[in-house]
């Protein structure tokens, strides 16, 4: 992946920048030009605000990778899921700090700013969210904000 | 718009082709289906070709005029047009093959699907595999085309009940059909125990879940059905030919286990024939995962949501109920050169509806079904076939 094909999903990958219907208030990740949920997209248009995710999210569905994708080989086995925030969007992120066996369905979890991979010794380094256990009483969020 | 009909068909053996190139293998399922058409390269009107990813996989793209010109047709100057949709190519260029007939545009054309995998080694095959689900929010953070099916098939088994052996069990019957067709990538029977003790791919999917990566060609030669007499002794109509699509990523879907693509394209493909599910004898469905199949047979209409688990545990679809489910041995037995799939789906139930299909016959079939996905399911292709009396 080029280095602007990387660089320019920034603010997404490294801030959790996610975009809000200024009609129908739905939350999207990765923001989007048009409101899907809208009937009519038109009014959308313009009105989609920017916002961050708080980072906290639920387990919906997982599955321990062993046949690694593209510069992953070095992780494996390693947990991926699919987690569902709180403000709405579900998100696809790798589960870490945690043995495999201990996840599943259910689990509180918190985004953390990680290292994804690299383009072998010379290429870009990716950065992004995974995920971690979040620890029983933390503080997390239970409803949208705002 | 005019009735269309399938003529003719060609297919490759699928598998591991080492001897035999892109261009070889294409030529051949096309040159095939012509002759079982009786149709004379003069009467053809145009190619619809189907390829997922002969860009990445041989560095040549442009492959329609290039396949044209090694069946010697280049001097005909016919219109040649390449089709891409993922996993789903093969039968999209079928649909456009269909709508260009049914218009009345062209009389004579020729639909090819085909793909070569084993150019490259297995790990760059996954990865382009993988090119099918969205590379920016997927792949990126570690995704791979079996990573998805997999959250796909843990969530299912959360919500439903569906078990590891229930899924093996959609192997177990691709191999065993698999076994009786001698085109089919592997032939080797398979038991539930040996899927479930193979080496993890994505938990809760193992090697023996996963569809193989094949080379192979398959064709079909359309025309319109007023003139199927003079080509054919068993005219097959295409009853109707269906597209949908869906989100890109598995995680924008509302609910992870259902495939929207599918069901609208079967509820689309129904209407249009004025046929329902249960007119169905024989399908060739997607089963690129043992996941994949058990939604298909529940988003097409063949069983309740979340039922499908039980009923291939019966025996419903592989042989005790009323529907056969890929006599061909599926993507997971006869084989999965991406763009060949769609067509060899039709190519089977051809050769069902004609009842040529040797040990795998599914006797008195008349009304079959194909259904092809691209990536985790952005687009799903139905068809709908019918077996015109002589």
């Amino acid at each position: 992946m080029s280095i602007a094909r990387f660089w320019r999903a920034t603010p997404q990958r490294y801030n959790l920048g996610a975009s809000k219907c200024a009609v129908c208030r739905q939350v999207y990740f990765p923001p989007r030009a048009v409101c899907p949920n809208c009937t009519h997209h038109r009014e959308s248009i313009g009105k989609m605000q920017p916002i961050q995710l708080t980072g906290d999210g639920e387990v919906i569905s997982y599955t321990v990778v062993h046949d690694a994708a593209e510069g992953f080989e070095m992780q494996v086995p390693y947990v991926l899921a699919l987690v569902r925030t709180p403000e709405g969007p579900v998100l696809t992120g790798q589960i870490v700090d945690v043995t495999p066996s201990e996840v599943s369905i259910g689990l509180a979890v918190r985004a953390t700013f990680r290292k994804l991979r690299e383009e072998g010794k010379a290429g870009v380094i990716h950065y992004g969210y995974k995920f971690t256990p979040r620890e029983p009483g933390a503080p997390g969020r239970t409803s949208p904000p705002g | 718009m005019r009735e269309v009909a399938v003529l003719g068909i060609g297919m490759t053996r699928f598998g591991e082709l080492w001897d035999r190139s892109f261009r070889e293998i294409g030529i051949e399922a096309g040159l095939e289906a012509l002759v079982d058409a009786k149709l004379s390269s003069k009467d053809l009107s145009a190619l619809y070709l189907g390829s997922m990813a002969s860009g990445p996989l041989l560095d040549q793209e442009h492959i329609a005029p290039l396949i044209l010109d090694y069946a010697g047709l280049a001097g005909r100057h016919l219109p040649a047009i390449r089709i891409e949709g993922g996993g789903a190519s093969g039968s999209l260029a079928l649909h456009q093959g269909y709508l260009a007939v049914a218009s009345g545009q062209y009389d004579y054309v020729v639909v090819g699907g085909a793909e070569k995998l084993t150019d490259v080694p297995d790990t760059t095959g996954n990865q382009i595999a993988s090119a099918s689900a969205d590379q920016e929010w997927e792949v990126v953070f570690g995704a791979t085309l079996p990573a998805l099916w997999a959250l796909i098939a843990r969530r299912h088994m959360h919500q439903y009940g569906t078990t590891p052996e229930q899924l093996a069990r959609v192997a177990v019957h691709a191999h065993a059909m698999g076994a009786k067709n001698p085109l089919a990538h592997y032939r080797n029977p398979l038991t539930v125990a040996q899927v479930l003790a193979a080496s993890r791919v994505a938990e809760p999917l193992g090697m023996f879940d996963c569809a193989p990566l094949s080379d192979g060609a398959a064709a079909v030669v359309l025309g319109p059905l007023s003139e199927a007499k003079r080509h054919t002794e068993i005219p097959i109509r295409i009853a109707a030919s269906s597209v949908a699509t869906d989100t890109m990523a598995v995680q924008h879907r509302q609910d992870p286990t259902v495939l929207e693509s599918t069901r609208v394209a079967a509820e689309t493909a129904f209407r249009t024939a004025h046929l329902s599910p249960s007119d169905v004898q024989v399908a060739e469905i997607h089963d690129g995962y043992t996941i994949s199949a058990l939604l298909a047979l529940e988003d097409l209409g063949f069983v309740e949501k979340g039922r499908a688990g039980p009923a291939v545990e019966r025996g419903e679809f592989t042989g005790q109920g009323r529907l056969m489910m890929n006599p061909s041995g599926g993507l997971k037995a006869q084989g999965r050169p991406f763009g060949a799939v769609g067509v060899a789906q039709v190519v089977e139930i051809v050769r069902q509806l004609r009842g040529q299909a040797g040990e795998r016959q599914v006797p008195g079939a008349r009304i079959g079904l194909t259904h092809d996905v691209g990536g985790t399911g952005a687009t799903s292709v139905v068809h709908l076939l019918e077996r015109r009396e002589p």
